[in-house]
């Protein structure tokens, strides 16, 4: 029930911004900041006080949807949902802190699409009906895009395009995959069903099993985002507002790793241990290319984007190692990276706030003004490029000793990524804060730094003591 | 108990000063940051002592569980805990006394510099990321302090952050000894892998037992280690960042890239000996590796021009000593060189810190010249670093640099030739530290301004208290016998000649005759031979190959850096998604022909519909 009361209250409140906003301008926000604040904090309540242990799914709310397809409205909890809906209400609380100042033009709808946003990916970590899943996965979609096309920078309709249309092509794929896996159901059981614990007692045909697999796989990797199909997402995070791009980078990338896990691995074990090599491949392939694209950008948001594609390279690739190791580094990474690539997008709009500019080119020597923020950023840096004792360097750790166990060779390809997040971690940082000082300058405001210290605090802890997470189980590895 | 406190020191004074900048004077952040350092030498000391009592002379801090890796079917848990035995005793003694001078010298010596707060912070922090290292129980703890000074060294580096050429040193120094770590990471991943366990102790005691001498996985693990120490110890192939460094301020020059961080891969190798003695081959690539390196180190600072690229590359051919050491198994011989080092070394930095200073911030030694003359106590001090580096008898040098030579001759993964390439070396280093002497003290004054010189008592009493060091160190030999007990395992029976002690000896004398006379014209007083002889070297090629590394950044950018960026740009689009979008590309084009034909003549549609009717019917005839 908790769950359903969380998404309709997003939405509500999100509808109650938008209202009030025409009644008085400037209330959007507090509005949005307060409901977020409150329903995440009665989430983690909830689950602090709740009796069930968590460690399989427990299924919260079942109500019949459309009875003809017998399609229900299901919702679930476990450890690794628990866990990804934690992030997410620190994450919208940090997208809502950073668009405070910046988002000017029609505040109520903005944090409408915000809100609602957030409550579709509640959706998307909760539903356990495939049907349902698959409208959640719709619903976070929208407004994601009309933040990029209504608030984004210049070129925001063409990224809001270019994102809506990857990503509708991919989930057409997995729409068909999951009505032939009902249609399986039906010829099983003799009833259709799109629940996801029915489909896992299935016995799949092993002949066409792989093709199910990769319909799901294609969705999930298109959003996860995996090399080749990555290039809506330098985009879509360029043109977003900050905020846009902190839930894109911190939470819809998720939400494709997410899809692996739940779905594509623990549907389809057969399918995906076959597939695995070529998913290494791929995985290996994103976290190259991805650290040699990041290098070649002047743009401080497309370095972190293609970062980012990096990173999530080297979750798939832990994820196909079928490895307790590298599970714990997947989960680890999710985490971690939602912080930290977070992190360093809030800076990239903090410094356009500033000098109205994302170009490195026209950056420099920002240290000397700010040097709070210069150390942050530096952290931050470091963070992502896997320094001891912050968060990512646990789960690349994790990832990388796991998946050597199964391909070592394609594991040390991988480990040459390190290299290159030093490359392009030391381009970002040195060409904006280090230098000759190119433009005045201001330091964080107090806003900024509570959302860079709570950032940082987050990533050291998890950093120093990851069992704070590691010690619950989560379902999907092995 | 004291041993868990020893890296908190420093780290709660860092912690303050980053927090108080603004609020703390001169006075209070040099007392917080120097008297942090001067507890950690403290304890350092204290627990020294406490290992002699210590049972099985060991003594272990626990502080928290890190992480657990699985292993099969168990756990296996990397801790956060110290592992304190003579080998790191006497690493943390040196990094925490060093370091309390070094600390004690920079106070002063940043004094006028607005960022002095920040400068103190970062030389604790080092310390702390430099103890963990030397402490950690395990290798991934090992790791955490091995990438903690690697990202110290960067920010001293680029301290002056504003100098492009500064900024340009830094990364390249991360860069460059980041490749050394992710060589030593995958060696981590094939380390656990193999023997399903990073914890030190464990692993050497498991590959004896489960490794045959010369094992596959041994030679592998071993030389990707063996990576990770190249690029953090400056050797070959990895050494390239190192005269670079000389960028930051001189008191990190001698505290990080010459006393102590640069010999964190020679602390790897002898931590790791259980498992390099698995593996002959290996350690005959440690001997060469350093060999040569202190061979190609020697000569290019023959020819250097800047005072602290002489020292730079000087340390660089020390380390190769210790290196050779190391390889030829001669342990404790190593360790005690990299001691003895830490202590010349860093007076020479300093020293040479005091020098650059009283002249202005000028580093190059053909402006230099008489400076014995007119900063006699910096000049004696100086001399005393130098005749420990070129280990002259009776030095702190000479008994640990014969100590390691000594072995060489007979040792099975040395032998005759790498004797006589540190024999060379030895020549070469007594021959570039007269040059540099005579050209920088001696001679005729080369500059104009006034000295200015820095009188202050506790930056006096540190150059005093390493000179001491120095001169006395040589008998302050740490007992590492039962750190290293499988040490005479790789002796050959041969006869070592009779010749060979006293020509070891001889070899820096022979080079101070050799230097007096080849390089007379560069004590001169007469202007005139001075500078023919300065304009002959300059226009040497050979001498103007040698300034430059031996070439070894021009190849460098040639075969790495410059295809490495010419891909990225020529993709910065990325070529992939042009790929992608060439569908819109598609589609826009059947747009167009679409919108073109929808155009509402008449006479196009009758045409469409009459060349439509042939083509079908034609087609239907056919």
């Amino acid at each position: 029930m908790i769950i359903s009361l969380l998404m309709i209250g997003l939405v509500f409140s999100g509808g109650f911004a938008w209202y009030m906003e025409t009644k008085r301008s400037g209330q959007a926000k507090f509005i949005a900041l307060l409901a977020t604040i409150i329903l995440g904090s009665s989430f983690t309540l909830y689950i602090a006080t709740s009796p069930e242990s968590y460690a399989e799914l427990v299924l919260l709310t079942k109500v019949t949807w459309i009875s003809v397809f017998n399609i229900h409205y299901m919702i679930a909890l476990d450890h690794l949902s628990i866990l990804l809906l934690l992030l997410t209400f620190i994450l919208t609380v940090v997208a809502i802190l950073i668009s405070w100042r910046e988002i000017t033009h029609r505040q109520g709808f903005y944090y409408f699409n915000l809100l609602t946003t957030i409550a579709g990916i509640i959706g998307v970590f909760t539903a356990v009906d495939m049907f349902l899943f698959f409208f959640f996965w719709e619903v976070m979609l929208l407004p994601m895009t009309a933040l990029i096309a209504i608030w984004g920078h210049e070129n925001r309709h063409f990224a809001a395009i270019k994102f809506f249309i990857f990503t509708q092509v991919s989930s057409l794929l997995m729409l068909i995959a999951i009505i032939l896996m009902a249609f399986i159901h039906q010829q099983q059981e003799g009833q259709l069903s799109f629940a996801y614990q029915d489909w896992l007692t299935l016995t799949l045909p092993a002949d066409y099993s792989y093709y199910l697999m990769l319909g799901f796989f294609i969705a999930f990797a298109v959003k996860l985002p995996s090399f080749p199909v990555h290039s809506w997402l330098p985009d879509a995070h360029t043109q977003a507002p900050t905020a846009g791009s902190v839930l894109l980078a911190g939470i819809l990338l998720k939400t494709g790793a997410y899809g692996l896990i739940r779905f594509v691995i623990v549907l389809f074990p057969q399918a995906s241990e076959e597939f695995a090599p070529i998913a290494a491949v791929l995985a290996l392939i994103s976290i190259l290319y991805g650290a040699k694209m990041a290098f070649a950008q002047t743009d401080f948001k497309r370095l972190v984007a293609y970062s980012s594609i990096s990173h999530m390279g080297f979750v798939m690739l832990a994820l196909f190692a079928f490895n307790a190791n590298a599970f714990q580094g997947v989960i680890i990474t999710l985490v971690a990276h939602g912080l930290s690539s977070a992190a360093l997008f809030t800076f990239a709009g903090m410094i356009y706030a500033r000098i109205h500019s994302r170009d490195l080119r026209e950056m420099g020597g920002f240290w000397r003004a700010s040097p709070v923020m210069g150390g942050f950023a530096l952290a931050f840096v470091a963070a992502a490029f896997g320094m001891p004792g912050l968060a990512n360097f646990i789960g690349e750790f994790y990832s990388l000793i796991g998946a050597f166990q199964r391909f070592p060779l394609i594991t040390i390809l991988a480990a040459l990524g390190i290299i290159g997040s030093a490359i392009y971690g030391m381009l970002l940082f040195q060409s904006s804060f280090q230098g000759p000082v190119k433009n005045s300058f201001i330091d964080l405001s107090i806003r900024e730094r509570f959302i860079a210290t709570s950032l940082f605090i987050f990533l050291l802890v998890l950093g120093l003591f990851p069992n704070l997470i590691l010690q619950y189980s989560f379902n999907g590895g092995l | 108990m004291l041993l868990s406190f020893l890296p908190f020191y420093p780290l709660i004074s860092f912690l303050l000063i980053i927090l108080l900048k603004k609020q703390l004077s001169w006075w209070q952040t040099s007392v917080l940051s120097v008297g942090a350092m001067l507890l950690c030498a403290i304890t350092s000391l204290v627990l020294f002592n406490a290992l002699n009592q210590a049972p099985d002379g060991v003594i272990t801090s626990h502080l928290w569980r890190w992480f657990s890796l699985s292993d099969g079917d168990s756990f296996v848990s990397v801790n956060f805990s110290f592992y304190l035995d003579a080998l790191s005793a006497v690493m943390i003694c040196v990094v925490s006394c060093v370091g309390f001078l070094i600390h004690l010298f920079a106070a002063v010596y940043m004094k006028e510099d607005e960022n002095f707060g920040r400068f103190m912070a970062y030389m604790n922090l080092f310390i702390v990321a430099m103890l963990i290292l030397v402490l950690a129980d395990n290798l991934v703890l090992l790791y955490l302090g091995w990438e903690g000074v690697g990202l110290c060294s960067f920010l001293l580096i680029g301290f002056w952050y504003q100098e492009k050429a500064n900024v340009l040193a830094a990364r390249k120094a991360f860069i460059v000894t980041r490749i050394g770590d992710t060589s030593m990471a995958i060696g981590l991943f094939m380390l656990f892998n193999a023997l399903g366990s990073v914890n030190i102790v464990d692993v050497s005691e498991l590959a004896s037992a489960q490794w045959q001498l010369g094992n596959n996985d041994a030679y592998w693990i071993c030389l990707l280690l063996l990576g990770g120490a190249v690029g953090k110890s400056a050797q070959l192939p990895l050494q390239t960042w190192l005269p670079d460094a000389m960028a930051g301020p001189t008191p990190v020059s001698a505290l990080i890239h010459a006393a102590t961080m640069v010999t964190a891969g020679v602390y790897l190798i002898a931590r790791m000996n259980g498992l390099f003695i698995l593996s002959p081959q290996v350690m005959n690539y440690v001997a060469w590796i350093g060999a040569i390196t202190l061979l190609l180190a020697g000569i290019s600072a023959l020819v250097q021009t800047d005072i602290k690229r002489v020292l730079a590359y000087s340390t660089m051919s020390q380390i190769g000593y210790m290196m050779l050491g190391l390889g030829a198994g001669a342990w404790s011989a190593g360790i005690f060189h990299l001691m003895t080092h830490a202590f010349f070394k860093a007076l020479l930095f300093l020293t040479a810190g005091a020098v650059i200073y009283a002249l202005h911030h000028q580093q190059n030694v053909f402006k230099m010249g008489g400076v014995l003359k007119r900063l006699p106590f910096e000049s004696s001090l100086f001399i005393i670093g130098l005749i420990c580096l070129m280990a002259l008898p009776g030095t702190s040098g000479f008994f640990s640099k014969e100590a390691i030579i000594g072995q060489l001759w007979s040792s099975a993964t040395a032998g005759q030739a790498l004797w006589w390439c540190a024999i060379l070396g030895a020549f070469l280093t007594s021959v570039y530290s007269c040059r540099l002497f005579f050209i920088a003290f001696l001679g005729q004054e080369r500059f104009s301004h006034p000295v200015t010189n820095l009188s202050n008592k506790g930056l006096k009493a540190s150059l005093i208290t390493l000179a001491l060091l120095s001169l006395v160190g040589g008998f302050l030999v740490p007992d590492l016998s039962g750190v290293f007990v499988n040490t005479t395992q790789g002796v050959n029976n041969v006869v070592e000649p009779k010749w060979l002690h006293s020509v070891a000896i001889a070899t820096p004398i022979v080079g101070i005759v050799f230097s007096w006379f080849y390089f007379s014209q560069y004590r001169s007083a007469e202007p005139n031979i001075y500078q023919q002889a300065q304009l002959k070297e300059n226009q040497n090629p050979i001498v103007r190959y040698c300034f430059s590394g031996l070439g070894f950044d021009h190849l460098y950018e040639l075969v790495f850096i410059k295809p490495f960026v010419f891909i990225a740009r020529l993709n910065k689009r990325d070529v992939v998604d042009q790929c992608i979008m060439s569908i819109t590309w598609y589609v826009g084009l059947w747009r167009d022909i679409l919108v073109y034909s929808q155009n509402g003549l008449m006479r196009w549609y009758a045409a469409a519909f009459a060349i439509g009717l042939v083509c079908f019917i034609g087609g239907w005839l056919l």
